[in-house]
């Protein structure tokens, strides 16, 4: 009799299993195993006046409006700076996931800029872990001002040029945090040598924090290496806001500088932000899909 | 007496294996149209496991494979309205029943069991076709998903942009389950 409750239960077993056997874990086990790679580390392209590692999506053009207006310290006379403005007009275009081309126009210096944009590695876990997202991004600068016959020497065009290459690498640290380090060297045809070398390097640190689903506080800092004595520029510092509502990105910032290509922030940001040389400005985005991403 | 138990049990252990497919092609899209712009968007990353005898199914969608055609939809769809960092796949699990699992050509049957979408689980019922062959399945579903119901918000500004629903199309072709 025991023996028979033995195979009684033996026979019920299978039962039992299949009470149990969850079908949506077993899909779990197995589906093979993959890779997730880490998706809007920052919001645009921009972080506060420096670049970020996203790049456009294949096929999307993205309108850059970018402005900054005088220094909050110039008085009442100039309404705390918003009497004047210095404005950047870019486009950026997707020619593939990873690959961005760029051009602009900035009234600081009546600069014109092109540039491209190169996502190098991106930030992955799974069966590809990969720590950070690496984008390389080089610019070129022509700044048109002055013109030739009111400089005050014969200004040939390669005087008029600087070129400035980045790494810029992120690590989204979790849904609501990224961070990005930004080694940049800026290189200037032709410079005053009392004050300044061709060649200059900076480091750069980069943070957002998402605060709700549409807003984000962001930072950026550049610190510079090889300042020479006697130089009068400061480190661009910028803190900022970015409000997301559908194909548009505004970004509203505070700077201590007004320039909006590389070499302008970069080498010759003039405000003391600490002194209160600070300028507000805004970047507004808005992207048109020109070609389907598919 | 003992062979026959022993018979018994075998045969209780095979019929709970089943007769399981495993999907071969998976097609998920979903379409939602309004005023200012039709929003679609495919998914062919599905898994599924469905056991033709049982009618028991159970599928997971992974939400970062979603495809659309605006790269920046695409990211908003993940990053604000599906939280697909957090809630990385849609899943449901359920029974379709109301089809006779020996004959063959369409037939209309219809799924009873959880979804779960965004970290919220309803039950749901919806119709569907199913075909068996003579070694695949086709199951094919198009129904409504309401946003509220899984608590996925909608933009304030631009309200107009997606509509309180979205149509979802579930088109899977099963074929026999291999071990992997």
């Amino acid at each position: 009799m025991k023996r028979n409750n033995a195979f009684f239960f033996l026979i019920l077993l299978p039962l039992f299993g299949r009470a149990q056997n969850d079908l949506l874990k077993e899909l779990e086990k197995e589906t093979k195993a993959t890779t997730e790679y880490a998706t809007s580390t920052f919001k645009g392209t921009r972080l506060i006046n420096g670049q970020t590692v996203e790049t456009k999506g294949k096929g999307a053009l993205e309108f850059i409006f970018a402005h900054r207006f005088g220094s909050i310290n110039s008085g009442v006379y100039n309404l705390f700076g918003l009497d004047q403005a210095y404005v950047r007009i870019g486009l950026e275009y997707g020619l593939t996931d990873k690959l961005g081309v760029g051009i602009g126009r900035n009234s600081v210096d009546k600069t014109m800029d092109g540039y491209l944009r190169y996502k190098i590695l991106r930030q992955s876990s799974g069966v590809i872990n990969m720590p950070f997202t690496v984008t390389a991004f080089g610019i070129a600068a022509l700044r048109t001002s002055p013109r030739t016959q009111d400089a005050s020497y014969d200004i040939q065009l390669e005087d008029r040029m600087s070129y400035t290459s980045q790494l810029l690498i992120a690590r989204k640290v979790n849904r609501n945090l990224s961070l990005q380090l930004m080694p940049s060297m800026v290189h200037k045809n032709t410079v005053d040598k009392t004050i300044e070398a061709n060649d200059q390097v900076a480091l750069g640190f980069g943070g957002r924090l998402k605060v709700t689903r549409s807003v984000a506080l962001t930072t950026e800092y550049y610190y510079r290496f090889n300042v020479q004595q006697g130089n009068p520029y400061y480190n661009p510092l910028g803190f900022g806001v970015e409000i997301e509502t559908g194909g548009h990105v505004f970004q509203l910032v505070m700077t201590n500088s007004r320039g909006l290509t590389e070499r302008a922030y970069l080498t010759e940001t003039a405000g003391d932000f600490f002194n209160g040389t600070i300028h507000l400005g805004f970047n507004i985005t808005r992207t048109f899909q020109l070609k389907s991403s598919e | 007496m003992k062979k026959f138990l022993l018979l018994l049990l075998t045969c209780s252990c095979l019929t709970t294996l089943g007769q399981k497919f495993s999907v071969e092609k998976s097609l998920i899209t979903f379409f939602s149209d309004a005023a200012i712009e039709d929003i679609s968007a495919k998914n062919t990353k599905t898994n599924s496991i469905f056991d033709l005898e049982t009618g028991e199914i159970a599928f997971s969608i992974p939400i970062k494979e979603f495809k659309f055609a605006k790269s920046l939809m695409q990211e908003h769809f993940n990053e604000k309205y599906m939280e697909s960092d957090k809630f990385k796949s849609a899943t449901f699990e359920g029974k379709i029943t109301g089809y006779d699992a020996k004959s063959t050509g369409q037939q209309t049957a219809k799924a009873t069991g959880k979804m779960t979408i965004h970290g919220v689980t309803k039950e749901i019922e919806v119709p569907g076709t199913i075909e068996i062959t003579k070694d695949k399945a086709l199951i094919k579903s198009k129904f409504n998903v309401k946003l509220e119901d899984y608590s996925i918000p909608r933009p304030q500004i631009l309200w107009q942009n997606i509509a309180e629903a979205v149509e979802v199309s579930v088109d899977f072709t099963f074929k026999p389950y291999e071990k992997k």
